[in-house]
C-alpha cells in the first residue's frame, strides 16, 4: 500500500556565522497518496524551505540537521546526492514559482522533456520520444506542435503547464507545487491549477501546494497547514481551518483576504513577521497577537501530535474564535 | 466651464499589427473622486493604458488631456505641475528604492524638488506624519533601508509618499501583486483612505478582481484593448454580463468553500484568432453567434453595468462621451444601494 508521504520532526537550519537558524523548527505532517496539502505562511515562514529540503535543493548554509520524509519506504533527506537525481522527477517533482524561467531557453520543448526519459533509463538516447511527449503535452491541454517550440513562443501559463507535463511524465509519488501560478492572471491560474489537479489524481500521487493565498487554497487543497517562523502553528482539513481557525494567527489569515459576502472588510495582519535571529521568546507571534497573555510570553506552545487531527499551537486555541 | 481633469480622446496603441489600447475615450471632471478599477488580463491594455498615462509611452492615435492641455504639448511648468499632480504606485515595491539609499530618500527628495517643506525638520515632520497615516510606526520605517523592510511596509511607504504630494490623480498599477496576501489588506486599506480621507481620484489597474471589488466605486473591464464591461463595481463582480466578464469573475479564487471553480475549462486565449473583425472575444466565447464574428458590438447600457456583447443587447448605446455620465451615474446608484442596506 501507498501511504503517501510521512514527514516527521523536520529541522532545517541555516547555518550563518552568528550561529544556527531554524528555519524549518521539528515540523511534522502526514500528506496521504491521492491527496493534497496546502501549506501557507508569509515570507519567510519556512514554507519554501520545507519544500526544498524535501526535494533536497537546499544551498548551503542551509542543511537538514534532523528528521525524516519517508514516501514509499524511501526517506527523501537521507538520500545521497546521486540517489537524489534518480529520485527526482521519477518519486518527487518540484514545480517551482515561475517554473516557466528553469526552461532551457535554447532548447525546443521537445528535446527538453525528451532529456527527461533519457536521463532516467526510460528510453535509449536514440529511441523515438514523440508519442510519449504527445501524450504528455495533451495532458496539459497543449497541441503536439508545441514540442516543435522554443520557451520564448509561449505564454506564461503555456510554460508552466509544459513545466507541469515534464514533472509528470515519470508518474511521481510525490507533487510539490511552490506558488505555481503567482505570475497569471485567473484566468490562466484556474487552467493551470485544474490541470494540475487533474494529472495529480489520474496518478494518484500526493500534492504539496505551497502559497499565500487561502483563495487558492480553499479551491484547491483537502487539507492546510500554517507555518510561522519556522514552525507548524496549525494544520487540519481545509473545511476545519478555514471556517474554525484555532490559532490567532490563522484567524487573522483567513479574515485578510477578500471575501465575496463581506465587501469592503479588509482585515490584514500588522506587525512584521519576526526575524527567525532573534524570536520573540514563548510564542513567536505573540507580539501580533490580540489575543496575548502573560503565558505566551514566556512559554512556547506545543502542536499536539495527535495526527490526523485538528491540531493548532496556541494557549489559547479554541477559546479566541 | 473647467476643463476635465483628465480626458482621453481616442486614445490609441498600435504596436504593428497589434493593437494594444483601441480608441479609448474617458473622462474624469475636477472634484470627481471614485476609486476606478480596470481590470483585465495580459494583454488587455490595462499596462499600456497605464503608460500612456504616465507619458512613458506615445499614442499612436488620439491624446490624454490633464487639466485641458495634451500631454505631449506641455510646457516644462505644466510638465512639472503634471509630474506632482498625478502620482504613481507600481507594482514592484523592490525595485523603486535605491538600495544604497536609506528608504527616507524616496521622500524626501520629491518634498525637495517641489518645495514643499519650508526646513528640514519640517520635511522630518511630514514624514513622520505621511507614515502615520498609513499605518506605519515611523520610528520603526523611517531611517531604515529598504532590504530591511517587507514588501507591504515598502508599498504602505510608497503611498505615504503620495500623501506628501497631495496629488490630484493617484494611478496604481497592480500595487499589491507582489506582496504577502496577509500584508495586502494594510496597502488596500491605505489606498482607500488615501480616497476617503483625502479625496484623491485612483485608478486601479490590477488583474484582481476579488481587490478590486473590496475597493473600487467603478470597475472597467478590459479585454484586448478596448472596454468590455463597465459599471458600478458590486454589478459587475455579483451580476456580471459579458461573457469574458463572467469567465474572469468565475475564475476568482475565494476562499470559500462554497464558491468553488466549476468543473468546465475555461477557454484559453487562442493568438491565431487574433485581428480578426467582429468581436475580440468571439474566438473563446461559448455563447459566440454568426453575427460575433462579423460585426463589432458596441457597448450596451442597462441598469448600472454596460456590456459589450450583442447578447445584452438594449437600446442604450455608450459612446467616450456617455460612458462618463453612465458611470458617474452608476457609482451614485450603488452608493445610495449600499447607504439604504442594513
Amino acid at each position: 500500500m501507498t501511504a503517501g508521504l510521512k514527514v516527521r520532526d523536520l529541522v532545517v537550519n541555516y547555518h550563518t556565522d552568528a550561529g544556527p537558524v531554524a528555519a524549518v523548527d521539528n515540523v511534522s505532517f502526514d500528506v496521504p497518496a491521492a491527496t493534497r496539502l496546502g501549506v501557507v505562511g508569509e515570507s519567510g515562514s519556512g514554507k519554501t524551505t520545507t519544500a526544498l529540503a524535501l526535494i533536497q535543493l537546499l544551498r548551503p548554509p542551509g542543511r537538514v540537521d534532523a528528521g525524516s520524509a519517508t514516501i514509499d519506504g524511501i526517506d527523501l533527506v537521507a538520500l545521497s546526492a546521486t540517489d537524489m537525481r534518480s529520485h527526482r522527477l521519477r518519486t518527487v517533482s518540484y514545480i517551482p514559482q515561475g517554473a516557466m524561467n528553469s526552461l532551457n531557453p535554447v532548447l525546443r520543448i521537445g528535446d527538453q522533456m525528451r532529456n527527461v526519459l533519457v536521463d532516467h533509463g526510460e528510453m535509449p538516447p536514440d529511441g523515438k520520444s514523440g508519442p510519449v511527449i504527445e501524450a504528455a503535452l495533451a495532458g496539459v491541454d497543449l497541441r503536439p506542435h508545441v514540442a516543435q517550440l522554443y520557451p520564448h513562443e509561449l505564454s506564461g501559463g503555456m510554460k508552466q503547464r509544459v513545466c507541469i507535463a515534464m514533472g509528470m511524465m515519470l508518474r511521481p509519488r510525490l507533487i510539490i507545487a511552490d506558488e505555481p501560478t503567482s505570475a497569471l492572471d485567473v484566468v490562466t491560474q484556474r487552467h493551470v491549477m485544474q490541470t494540475l489537479g487533474r494529472q495529480q489524481q489520474e496518478i494518484g500521487s500526493a500534492l504539496i501546494l505551497i502559497g499565500h493565498d487561502m483563495g487558492l487554497m480553499a479551491q484547491f487543497v483537502d487539507s492546510l497547514a500554517v507555518m510561522y517562523a519556522g514552525k507548524l502553528v496549525e494544520i487540519g482539513t481545509i473545511r476545519d481551518v478555514l471556517t474554525k481557525p484555532r490559532h490567532p494567527y490563522t484567524q487573522a489569515l483567513v479574515t485578510s483576504v477578500p471575501r465575496l459576502h463581506h465587501r469592503g472588510e479588509l482585515g490584514g495582519i500588522p506587525g512584521v513577521t519576526p526575524s527567525l535571529r532573534s524570536l520573540p521568546s514563548g510564542c513567536a507571534f505573540h507580539p501580533r497577537c490580540q489575543h496575548a497573555v502573560s503565558q505566551c510570553r514566556s512559554t512556547r506552545p506545543i502542536l499536539d501530535r495527535e495526527l490526523g487531527a485538528h491540531r493548532a499551537a496556541c494557549h489559547l486555541a479554541g477559546e479566541t474564535s | 466651464m473647467t476643463a476635465p481633469l483628465l480626458e482621453l480622446v481616442a486614445l490609441e496603441k498600435r504596436y504593428g499589427a497589434l493593437v494594444a489600447l483601441k480608441a479609448l475615450d474617458f473622462r474624469l471632471d475636477a472634484g470627481e473622486k471614485p476609486i476606478i478599477a480596470i481590470a483585465g488580463e495580459s494583454g488587455s491594455g490595462k499596462t499600456t493604458l497605464a503608460s500612456l498615462l504616465l507619458g512613458f509611452a506615445e499614442p499612436t492615435s488620439g491624446e490624454v488631456r490633464y487639466d485641458g492641455t495634451p500631454l505631449l504639448r506641455m510646457n516644462k511648468e505644466e510638465r512639472r505641475k503634471y509630474r506632482r499632480e498625478v502620482q504613481a504606485v507600481f507594482q514592484d515595491p523592490f525595485a523603486v528604492y535605491n538600495p544604497f539609499y536609506r528608504v527616507d530618500h524616496a521622500l524626501s527628495e520629491p518634498l525637495r524638488l517641489f518645495g514643499l517643506a519650508s526646513s528640514r525638520s519640517d520635511a522630518q515632520a511630514q514624514m513622520r506624519a505621511a507614515c502615520e497615516l498609513v499605518g506605519l510606526n515611523h520610528a520603526d520605517t523611517l531611517g531604515r533601508f529598504p532590504h530591511q523592510l517587507s514588501g507591504g511596509q515598502r508599498q504602505r511607504l510608497m503611498v505615504a509618499r503620495v500623501l506628501l504630494l497631495k496629488p490630484r490623480l493617484l494611478i496604481a498599477d497592480e500595487p499589491v501583486s507582489m506582496i504577502d496576501a496577509s500584508l495586502r489588506a494594510l496597502v488596500l486599506r491605505s489606498l482607500r483612505s488615501l480616497n476617503r480621507d483625502q479625496g484623491i481620484p485612483i485608478l486601479y489597474i490590477t488583474h484582481d478582481l476579488a481587490t478590486a471589488y473590496h475597493i473600487a466605486d467603478l470597475i472597467m473591464v478590459f479585454y484586448r484593448g478596448e472596454v468590455v464591461e463597465a459599471g458600478a463595481a458590486t454589478d459587475v463582480i455579483t451580476a456580471p454580463r459579458h461573457p469574458y466578464t463572467k469567465l474572469l469573475v468565475g475564475s476568482i479564487p475565494w476562499p470559500d468553500l462554497e464558491t468553488r471553480w466549476g468543473d468546465d475549462q475555461p477557454i484559453l486565449r487562442d493568438e491565431r484568432k487574433f485581428g480578426m473583425a467582429g468581436c475580440a472575444f468571439a474566438g473563446r466565447c461559448p455563447s459566440a453567434m454568426p453575427e460575433c464574428l462579423r460585426d463589432h458590438p458596441p457597448l450596451y447600457a442597462a441598469g448600472s453595468s454596460a456590456s459589450r456583447c450583442f447578447l445584452d443587447r438594449s437600446d442604450d448605446i455608450l459612446d467616450g462621451a456617455s460612458l462618463h455620465d453612465f458611470l458617474a451615474r452608476s457609482a451614485r446608484t450603488d452608493d445610495e444601494r449600499i447607504k439604504r442596506s442594513p
